[in-house]
Protein backbone atom coordinates (compact mmCIF):
# COMPACT_ATOMS: atom_id res chain seq x y z
CA UNK A 1 0.00 0.00 0.00
CA UNK A 2 2.61 2.91 0.67
CA UNK A 3 4.68 1.21 -2.81
CA UNK A 4 1.76 2.30 -4.36
CA UNK A 5 1.20 5.95 -2.15
CA UNK A 6 4.28 6.42 -3.38
CA UNK A 7 4.20 5.26 -6.74
CA UNK A 8 1.30 8.00 -7.28
CA UNK A 9 2.72 10.60 -5.73
CA UNK A 10 5.67 9.92 -8.54
CA UNK A 11 3.47 9.68 -11.10
CA UNK A 12 1.90 13.14 -10.00
CA UNK A 13 4.84 14.69 -9.92
CA UNK A 14 6.03 14.29 -13.25
CA UNK A 15 3.01 15.33 -14.64
CA UNK A 16 2.64 18.69 -13.09
CA UNK A 17 6.48 18.45 -12.97
CA UNK A 18 8.16 21.94 -12.75
CA UNK A 19 11.20 21.24 -11.19
CA UNK A 20 13.70 23.64 -9.31
CA UNK A 21 16.40 23.54 -12.02
CA UNK A 22 14.13 24.53 -14.71
CA UNK A 23 13.78 28.08 -12.70
CA UNK A 24 17.32 28.29 -13.07
CA UNK A 25 17.85 29.89 -16.85
CA UNK A 26 20.69 31.71 -16.97
CA UNK A 27 23.35 30.77 -18.96
CA UNK A 28 25.71 32.23 -17.29
CA UNK A 29 25.13 29.25 -14.87
CA UNK A 30 24.67 26.44 -17.59
CA UNK A 31 27.85 24.52 -16.63
CA UNK A 32 28.19 24.93 -13.14
CA UNK A 33 24.62 24.29 -11.46
CA UNK A 34 24.66 21.17 -8.70
CA UNK A 35 20.73 19.73 -9.35
CA UNK A 36 19.51 18.74 -5.80
CA UNK A 37 16.08 17.74 -7.38
CA UNK A 38 12.80 18.87 -5.28
CA UNK A 39 13.26 19.06 -1.64
CA UNK A 40 10.92 19.57 1.20
CA UNK A 41 9.98 22.77 0.99
CA UNK A 42 10.42 23.80 4.56
CA UNK A 43 12.71 21.94 7.00
CA UNK A 44 12.84 23.57 9.87
CA UNK A 45 11.09 26.22 12.69
CA UNK A 46 10.92 29.11 12.80
CA UNK A 47 12.43 30.76 16.36
CA UNK A 48 11.02 34.57 15.93
CA UNK A 49 7.86 36.54 15.05
CA UNK A 50 6.89 39.30 13.54
CA UNK A 51 6.76 42.43 16.46
CA UNK A 52 9.66 40.69 17.78
CA UNK A 53 12.97 42.44 18.39
CA UNK A 54 15.41 40.42 15.41
CA UNK A 55 18.40 38.62 17.13
CA UNK A 56 21.19 40.57 16.52
CA UNK A 57 24.43 39.30 14.96
CA UNK A 58 27.74 39.81 13.48
CA UNK A 59 29.26 38.03 10.23
CA UNK A 60 32.13 38.02 7.85
CA UNK A 61 31.23 39.33 4.12
CA UNK A 62 32.54 38.47 0.75
CA UNK A 63 34.17 42.23 1.08
CA UNK A 64 36.40 41.54 3.48
CA UNK A 65 34.37 43.20 6.34
CA UNK A 66 32.27 42.09 9.20
CA UNK A 67 28.92 43.15 9.01
CA UNK A 68 26.70 43.77 13.07
CA UNK A 69 22.88 44.02 12.27
CA UNK A 70 22.52 46.49 14.54
CA UNK A 71 24.66 49.03 13.28
CA UNK A 72 21.36 49.52 11.21
CA UNK A 73 19.11 50.29 13.76
CA UNK A 74 17.87 53.77 13.60
CA UNK A 75 19.35 54.37 10.49
CA UNK A 76 17.84 51.90 8.17
CA UNK A 77 15.57 48.92 7.56
CA UNK A 78 16.78 45.57 6.57
CA UNK A 79 16.17 42.62 4.29
CA UNK A 80 17.31 39.62 4.88
CA UNK A 81 17.69 37.27 2.18
CA UNK A 82 19.11 34.12 3.54
CA UNK A 83 19.38 31.58 0.37
CA UNK A 84 19.72 27.54 0.71
CA UNK A 85 23.61 27.44 -0.54
CA UNK A 86 25.82 28.53 -3.25
CA UNK A 87 25.74 27.12 -6.78
CA UNK A 88 22.32 25.66 -6.64
CA UNK A 89 19.18 26.28 -8.61
CA UNK A 90 16.64 29.32 -7.87
CA UNK A 91 19.54 30.59 -5.32
CA UNK A 92 21.44 31.67 -8.88
CA UNK A 93 19.29 33.79 -9.81
CA UNK A 94 17.26 35.13 -6.61
CA UNK A 95 19.95 37.56 -5.96
CA UNK A 96 20.49 38.89 -9.77
CA UNK A 97 17.27 39.74 -9.82
CA UNK A 98 17.86 42.12 -6.79
CA UNK A 99 20.80 43.41 -7.95
CA UNK A 100 18.72 45.65 -10.57
CA UNK A 101 16.48 46.94 -8.35
CA UNK A 102 18.86 48.72 -5.73
CA UNK A 103 16.57 51.82 -6.69
CA UNK A 104 13.57 50.48 -4.61
CA UNK A 105 15.45 49.25 -1.55
CA UNK A 106 16.89 52.70 -1.74
CA UNK A 107 13.53 54.33 -1.92
CA UNK A 108 12.48 52.78 1.69
CA UNK A 109 15.85 53.30 3.08
CA UNK A 110 16.21 49.56 2.80
CA UNK A 111 19.63 48.10 3.16
CA UNK A 112 19.57 43.61 1.50
CA UNK A 113 22.03 41.20 3.37
CA UNK A 114 22.63 38.11 1.56
CA UNK A 115 23.18 35.32 3.95
CA UNK A 116 24.08 31.34 3.20
CA UNK A 117 26.00 28.82 4.95
CA UNK A 118 28.43 28.67 2.82
CA UNK A 119 32.43 29.58 3.57
CA UNK A 120 33.76 32.94 2.14
CA UNK A 121 35.94 31.70 -1.22
CA UNK A 122 32.44 29.90 -2.17
CA UNK A 123 30.69 32.66 -1.95
CA UNK A 124 32.76 34.90 -3.39
CA UNK A 125 33.40 32.51 -6.85
CA UNK A 126 29.67 31.93 -6.86
CA UNK A 127 28.52 35.77 -7.04
CA UNK A 128 31.01 36.90 -8.94
CA UNK A 129 29.40 34.88 -11.39
CA UNK A 130 26.76 37.02 -11.06
CA UNK A 131 28.42 40.26 -11.75
CA UNK A 132 28.99 43.13 -9.10
CA UNK A 133 26.61 43.01 -6.28
CA UNK A 134 25.42 46.14 -4.77
CA UNK A 135 25.14 44.55 -1.23
CA UNK A 136 26.77 42.47 1.01
CA UNK A 137 27.36 38.66 1.13
CA UNK A 138 27.27 37.43 4.61
CA UNK A 139 28.78 34.00 5.64
CA UNK A 140 27.31 32.01 7.79
CA UNK A 141 29.36 29.25 7.66
CA UNK A 142 31.12 29.14 11.28
CA UNK A 143 29.96 28.33 13.62
CA UNK A 144 27.64 26.49 10.77
CA UNK A 145 24.33 28.25 10.47
CA UNK A 146 24.18 29.83 13.80
CA UNK A 147 22.64 32.77 12.91
CA UNK A 148 19.98 30.62 10.55
CA UNK A 149 19.48 28.38 13.40
CA UNK A 150 18.78 31.70 15.68
CA UNK A 151 15.94 32.76 13.06
CA UNK A 152 14.94 29.12 13.30
CA UNK A 153 15.73 28.65 9.19
CA UNK A 154 18.62 26.40 9.69
CA UNK A 155 17.24 22.57 7.78
CA UNK A 156 18.14 19.37 8.98
CA UNK A 157 20.76 19.08 6.20
CA UNK A 158 22.71 22.01 7.24
CA UNK A 159 21.12 24.12 4.34
CA UNK A 160 18.95 27.52 5.26
CA UNK A 161 15.80 28.17 4.03
CA UNK A 162 15.17 30.47 1.23
CA UNK A 163 13.85 32.77 4.08
CA UNK A 164 13.33 36.64 4.06
CA UNK A 165 13.22 39.12 7.05
CA UNK A 166 12.47 42.80 6.54
CA UNK A 167 13.51 44.54 9.83
CA UNK A 168 12.25 48.09 10.73
CA UNK A 169 14.54 51.29 11.59
CA UNK A 170 13.98 49.89 15.59
CA UNK A 171 15.03 46.61 15.18
CA UNK A 172 11.77 45.21 14.88
CA UNK A 173 11.16 42.25 12.54
CA UNK A 174 8.12 43.50 10.17
CA UNK A 175 7.86 40.27 7.85
CA UNK A 176 9.31 36.99 7.36
CA UNK A 177 9.15 34.83 4.59
CA UNK A 178 9.85 31.22 5.07
CA UNK A 179 9.53 31.01 1.62
CA UNK A 180 9.37 26.65 -0.53
CA UNK A 181 12.82 26.26 -1.32
CA UNK A 182 12.25 25.24 -4.86
CA UNK A 183 10.29 28.46 -5.71
CA UNK A 184 11.65 31.99 -6.08
CA UNK A 185 9.63 34.40 -3.63
CA UNK A 186 8.02 37.41 -5.88
CA UNK A 187 9.69 40.70 -5.94
CA UNK A 188 6.41 42.51 -6.29
CA UNK A 189 5.20 40.89 -2.37
CA UNK A 190 9.33 42.37 -1.16
CA UNK A 191 8.19 45.64 -2.26
CA UNK A 192 4.71 46.21 -0.87
CA UNK A 193 6.50 44.97 2.60
CA UNK A 194 8.86 47.68 1.64
CA UNK A 195 6.60 50.31 1.14
CA UNK A 196 4.09 49.34 4.42
CA UNK A 197 7.36 50.51 6.40
CA UNK A 198 7.21 53.96 5.28
CA UNK B 1 -4.69 -1.67 -5.17
CA UNK B 2 -5.99 -1.76 -8.73
CA UNK B 3 -8.21 1.05 -8.15
CA UNK B 4 -5.72 3.52 -6.82
CA UNK B 5 -3.53 2.51 -9.85
CA UNK B 6 -6.45 3.73 -12.56
CA UNK B 7 -6.69 6.51 -10.54
CA UNK B 8 -3.41 7.49 -11.06
CA UNK B 9 -3.15 6.75 -14.55
CA UNK B 10 -6.05 9.17 -15.45
CA UNK B 11 -4.68 11.62 -12.91
CA UNK B 12 -1.91 11.65 -15.27
CA UNK B 13 -3.65 11.78 -18.78
CA UNK B 14 -5.51 14.66 -17.30
CA UNK B 15 -2.70 16.63 -16.23
CA UNK B 16 0.12 15.74 -18.84
CA UNK B 17 -3.33 17.04 -21.00
CA UNK B 18 -3.41 19.93 -19.84
CA UNK B 19 -1.92 23.11 -21.34
CA UNK B 20 -0.18 24.15 -18.05
CA UNK B 21 2.16 20.59 -18.41
CA UNK B 22 2.14 20.71 -22.16
CA UNK B 23 6.24 20.24 -23.03
CA UNK B 24 7.22 20.77 -26.06
CA UNK B 25 11.07 20.73 -27.28
CA UNK B 26 13.54 23.43 -27.48
CA UNK B 27 13.00 25.44 -30.67
CA UNK B 28 15.42 24.94 -34.12
CA UNK B 29 15.51 26.51 -37.30
CA UNK B 30 13.70 25.02 -40.17
CA UNK B 31 10.79 24.09 -37.28
CA UNK B 32 6.89 25.39 -37.45
CA UNK B 33 6.56 27.81 -34.71
CA UNK B 34 5.05 26.08 -31.47
CA UNK B 35 1.65 27.51 -30.70
CA UNK B 36 1.21 30.27 -27.84
CA UNK B 37 -0.74 33.42 -26.98
CA UNK B 38 0.36 36.37 -25.60
CA UNK B 39 -1.49 39.36 -23.70
CA UNK B 40 -2.03 42.43 -25.69
CA UNK B 41 -0.29 45.02 -23.72
CA UNK B 42 -2.07 47.73 -22.29
CA UNK B 43 -0.20 50.38 -23.53
CA UNK B 44 -1.07 52.08 -27.02
CA UNK B 45 2.57 52.47 -27.99
CA UNK B 46 3.38 48.39 -27.92
CA UNK B 47 0.22 47.77 -29.59
CA UNK B 48 0.94 50.04 -32.17
CA UNK B 49 4.59 48.66 -32.60
CA UNK B 50 3.19 45.46 -33.22
CA UNK B 51 0.36 46.76 -35.36
CA UNK B 52 -2.37 44.67 -33.72
CA UNK B 53 -5.55 45.87 -34.33
CA UNK B 54 -8.90 44.45 -32.91
CA UNK B 55 -10.35 44.16 -29.32
CA UNK B 56 -9.31 40.72 -28.45
CA UNK B 57 -7.41 40.15 -25.16
CA UNK B 58 -4.73 37.97 -26.55
CA UNK B 59 -2.55 37.42 -30.07
CA UNK B 60 -0.78 35.27 -31.44
CA UNK B 61 2.66 35.86 -33.45
CA UNK B 62 1.07 35.51 -36.66
CA UNK B 63 -1.37 38.61 -35.40
CA UNK B 64 2.15 40.94 -35.62
CA UNK B 65 2.07 43.15 -38.50
CA UNK B 66 5.33 42.04 -39.52
CA UNK B 67 7.75 39.57 -41.89
CA UNK B 68 10.15 38.84 -38.89
CA UNK B 69 9.59 38.41 -35.10
CA UNK B 70 12.17 38.00 -32.90
CA UNK B 71 11.34 36.63 -29.31
CA UNK B 72 13.86 36.64 -26.70
CA UNK B 73 13.22 34.63 -23.69
CA UNK B 74 14.45 36.31 -21.09
CA UNK B 75 14.42 36.83 -17.05
CA UNK B 76 14.37 39.88 -15.15
CA UNK B 77 16.65 37.31 -12.77
CA UNK B 78 18.83 36.31 -15.79
CA UNK B 79 22.29 38.09 -15.22
CA UNK B 80 23.43 37.65 -19.08
CA UNK B 81 19.99 38.88 -19.94
CA UNK B 82 20.80 41.59 -17.97
CA UNK B 83 24.26 42.22 -19.95
CA UNK B 84 22.51 41.52 -23.10
CA UNK B 85 20.10 44.17 -23.01
CA UNK B 86 21.70 46.78 -23.77
CA UNK B 87 22.95 45.36 -26.86
CA UNK B 88 19.16 43.80 -27.97
CA UNK B 89 18.37 47.56 -27.61
CA UNK B 90 21.05 48.16 -30.07
CA UNK B 91 19.73 45.60 -32.14
CA UNK B 92 16.44 47.55 -31.96
CA UNK B 93 17.45 50.69 -32.79
CA UNK B 94 19.49 49.58 -35.80
CA UNK B 95 16.30 47.68 -37.35
CA UNK B 96 14.51 51.16 -36.57
CA UNK B 97 16.83 53.40 -38.50
CA UNK B 98 17.11 50.77 -41.15
CA UNK B 99 14.47 51.60 -44.03
CA UNK B 100 14.01 48.29 -45.58
CA UNK B 101 13.73 46.32 -41.97
CA UNK B 102 11.94 48.87 -40.26
CA UNK B 103 8.49 47.71 -39.92
CA UNK B 104 9.20 44.70 -41.13
CA UNK B 105 11.15 43.54 -38.46
CA UNK B 106 9.57 43.74 -34.48
CA UNK B 107 11.07 42.19 -31.08
CA UNK B 108 9.14 40.93 -28.50
CA UNK B 109 10.96 39.52 -25.06
CA UNK B 110 9.08 36.67 -22.62
CA UNK B 111 9.81 36.87 -19.35
CA UNK B 112 9.78 32.83 -18.09
CA UNK B 113 8.90 32.77 -14.67
CA UNK B 114 8.62 36.96 -14.36
CA UNK B 115 5.47 38.34 -13.29
CA UNK B 116 4.17 41.88 -15.29
CA UNK B 117 5.49 43.36 -12.11
CA UNK B 118 9.03 41.59 -13.00
CA UNK B 119 8.95 42.52 -16.84
CA UNK B 120 8.31 45.85 -15.71
CA UNK B 121 11.13 46.10 -13.85
CA UNK B 122 13.61 44.76 -16.36
CA UNK B 123 11.99 47.16 -19.18
CA UNK B 124 12.33 49.54 -16.94
CA UNK B 125 15.86 49.41 -15.79
CA UNK B 126 17.44 48.77 -19.22
CA UNK B 127 14.88 51.00 -21.19
CA UNK B 128 13.42 48.49 -23.40
CA UNK B 129 11.99 50.04 -26.03
CA UNK B 130 9.62 46.69 -26.81
CA UNK B 131 7.45 44.47 -25.81
CA UNK B 132 8.51 42.09 -22.65
CA UNK B 133 5.24 39.90 -21.60
CA UNK B 134 5.56 37.80 -18.60
CA UNK B 135 5.05 34.34 -18.13
CA UNK B 136 4.20 33.62 -14.77
CA UNK B 137 3.86 29.94 -14.63
CA UNK B 138 6.63 28.91 -17.22
CA UNK B 139 3.46 27.51 -19.64
CA UNK B 140 5.33 29.28 -22.97
CA UNK B 141 8.82 28.29 -21.43
CA UNK B 142 7.72 24.56 -21.11
CA UNK B 143 6.71 24.50 -24.91
CA UNK B 144 9.85 25.60 -25.92
CA UNK B 145 11.58 23.09 -24.44
CA UNK B 146 12.20 25.36 -21.06
CA UNK B 147 15.42 26.60 -22.30
CA UNK B 148 18.39 28.59 -20.84
CA UNK B 149 18.31 31.92 -21.69
CA UNK B 150 18.85 34.51 -22.83
CA UNK B 151 17.34 32.78 -25.74
CA UNK B 152 16.71 34.08 -28.78
CA UNK B 153 14.11 32.62 -31.70
CA UNK B 154 13.22 34.74 -35.04
CA UNK B 155 10.35 33.51 -36.66
CA UNK B 156 9.46 34.60 -40.37
CA UNK B 157 5.96 35.45 -41.18
CA UNK B 158 4.80 33.39 -44.20
CA UNK B 159 2.00 35.03 -46.29
CA UNK B 160 -0.19 31.75 -46.63
CA UNK B 161 -0.75 32.13 -42.11
CA UNK B 162 2.50 29.94 -41.65
CA UNK B 163 5.31 30.89 -38.71
CA UNK B 164 8.88 29.14 -39.45
CA UNK B 165 11.26 29.08 -37.08
CA UNK B 166 14.53 30.68 -38.88
CA UNK B 167 16.94 30.96 -36.32
CA UNK B 168 16.72 29.43 -32.51
CA UNK B 169 20.22 29.73 -30.74
CA UNK B 170 20.94 30.24 -26.78
CA UNK B 171 22.95 33.11 -25.51
CA UNK B 172 23.74 36.52 -27.67
CA UNK B 173 23.59 36.84 -30.88
CA UNK B 174 27.06 38.56 -31.97
CA UNK B 175 27.63 42.10 -33.27
CA UNK B 176 24.31 43.96 -34.55
CA UNK B 177 24.74 44.36 -38.09
CA UNK B 178 25.94 41.16 -38.86
CA UNK B 179 22.66 39.64 -36.98
CA UNK B 180 20.66 42.31 -38.38
CA UNK B 181 21.77 41.36 -42.01
CA UNK B 182 21.01 37.51 -41.43
CA UNK B 183 17.44 38.60 -40.11
CA UNK B 184 16.51 40.82 -43.44
CA UNK B 185 17.55 37.76 -45.09
CA UNK B 186 15.46 35.63 -43.43
CA UNK B 187 12.50 38.27 -43.82
CA UNK B 188 13.32 38.22 -47.29
CA UNK B 189 14.05 42.12 -47.43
Amino acid sequence: MKKTALFVALMMTAALGSPAWAQTHSEAFKDNIYVPGDLKPVDSVLRVKVGEAAPDFTLPSTAGEKVTLGRYRGKNNVVLSFVPAAWTPVCSDQWPGYNIVKDLFDKHDAVLLGITVDNIPTLYAWTNQMGKLWFPVLSDFYPHGRVAETYGVLRTDGTSERALFVIDKKGVIRYIDVHDINKRPSLETLVRELEKLN
Amino acid sequence: MKKILILAMLTVLVLSGSPAAAQGAQPKAGDRLFDFTLPVPPESADRNYLGLSGWGKTFKIADIKAKLVLIEILSMYCPFCQKEAPLVNRLHEAIEKDPAARGKIKIIGIGAGNSSYETEVFRKRYSVPFPVFPDPDYAIHKKCGEVRTPFFIAVRLNPDGTQDVTYAKLGGFGEVPEFLATLKKSAGL
